[in-house]
């Protein structure tokens, strides 16, 4: 069984993405990042079902369709406040700033 | 060490180094296609992990449609790198405390072994258990003979038909707002 080397391998990836949000400053790959961390968990869920049958498995698939989902609308996102600063910079996306 | 375990270990330094190179190339393109490597090593240990259809969907998803439209948006927006790519001494530090707090983290979990983690879950109350019809609650041993679909469509459509149904309605209302997001003019 390799649940202990899979979860150890899940932390690093989590933590590598976790550093790359913290890090950069380019919206897209702040977000690539947050694929990353969620590409993390899901190879814990992954491990863990190997343990406790395949409904880990189902949490995944709900997990990849949730990112699908929030890649689409994300990016949009970021589209249309490319549209408003002309960058893809963080620091220039303060709208909401007061 | 079994030649399982060695197979496991090159696609984890692979996921590793390609993780890190996706989060320190100044460019966006760089970055994308470092991290599709990442995705690539993960269906990789999907399969070691007897999780044959999820690495499918990882490479037909994940590395496929969602990292494409990552590159698609990258080329159409077409930015250079942004000027001064990393932030400054504040992030660095809760960064690498989080990090930190993580490889810790990782350490104590190093206690866990299968047998004590399927001990401490059967002896949860009842209402934080999973539900006994998905899975029997004894460790998972060999194949099943339903085949490597059969084992999660059975529960998809039964126990989690309607969480499935919800996922439809939710890609909708994506597809509508990434749809009017992305629209010229709100």
């Amino acid at each position: 069984m390799l649940l202990g080397p899979s979860l150890a391998l899940s932390a690093v990836l989590f933590a590598l993405g976790m550093l790359g949000v913290l890090v950069r400053r380019n919206a897209i790959v702040v977000f690539m990042c947050v694929e990353l961390m969620l590409n993390a968990v899901n190879l814990a869920l992954v491990a863990l079902s190997q343990l406790h049958g395949p409904s880990g498995q189902l949490m995944v698939f709900f997990v990849m369709t949730v990112a699908a989902a929030e890649a689409a609308v994300g990016l949009a996102i970021i589209l249309a406040i490319f549209r408003h600063v002309q960058s893809v910079d963080l620091k220039q996306f303060n709208l909401l700033k007061g | 060490m079994t030649a399982v375990t060695i197979v496991f270990w090159i696609f984890a330094a692979w996921a590793v180094v390609s993780a890190l190179l996706c989060i320190t190339r100044e460019n966006p393109v760089a970055s994308a296609l470092w991290l599709v490597s990442t995705m690539f090593a993960l269906a990789g240990i999907f399969v070691l992990l007897n999780a044959e259809f999820i690495a499918a969907i990882q490479v037909l998803v994940y590395a496929g449609a969602v990292m494409v439209l990552f590159l698609f948006v990258i080329m159409l927006l077409n930015v250079d790198a942004v000027p001064t790519e990393w932030k400054r001494w504040p992030g660095w530090v809760l960064a690498v405390g989080v990090a930190g707090v993580l490889v810790a983290e990782l350490v104590t979990l190093r206690a866990y072994s299968p047998e004590r983690l399927a001990r401490e879950v059967s002896t949860m109350p009842d209402s934080l258990a999973i539900p006994a019809y998905v899975f029997p609650g004894t460790i998972a041993s060999g194949p099943d003979p339903r085949g490597v679909v059969g084992t999660l469509a059975e529960p998809l459509f039964q126990a989690y038909l309607i969480p499935f149904e919800i996922t439809s309605v939710l890609l909708l209302a994506a597809v509508i707002g990434a749809v009017v997001l992305a629209k010229k003019r709100l």
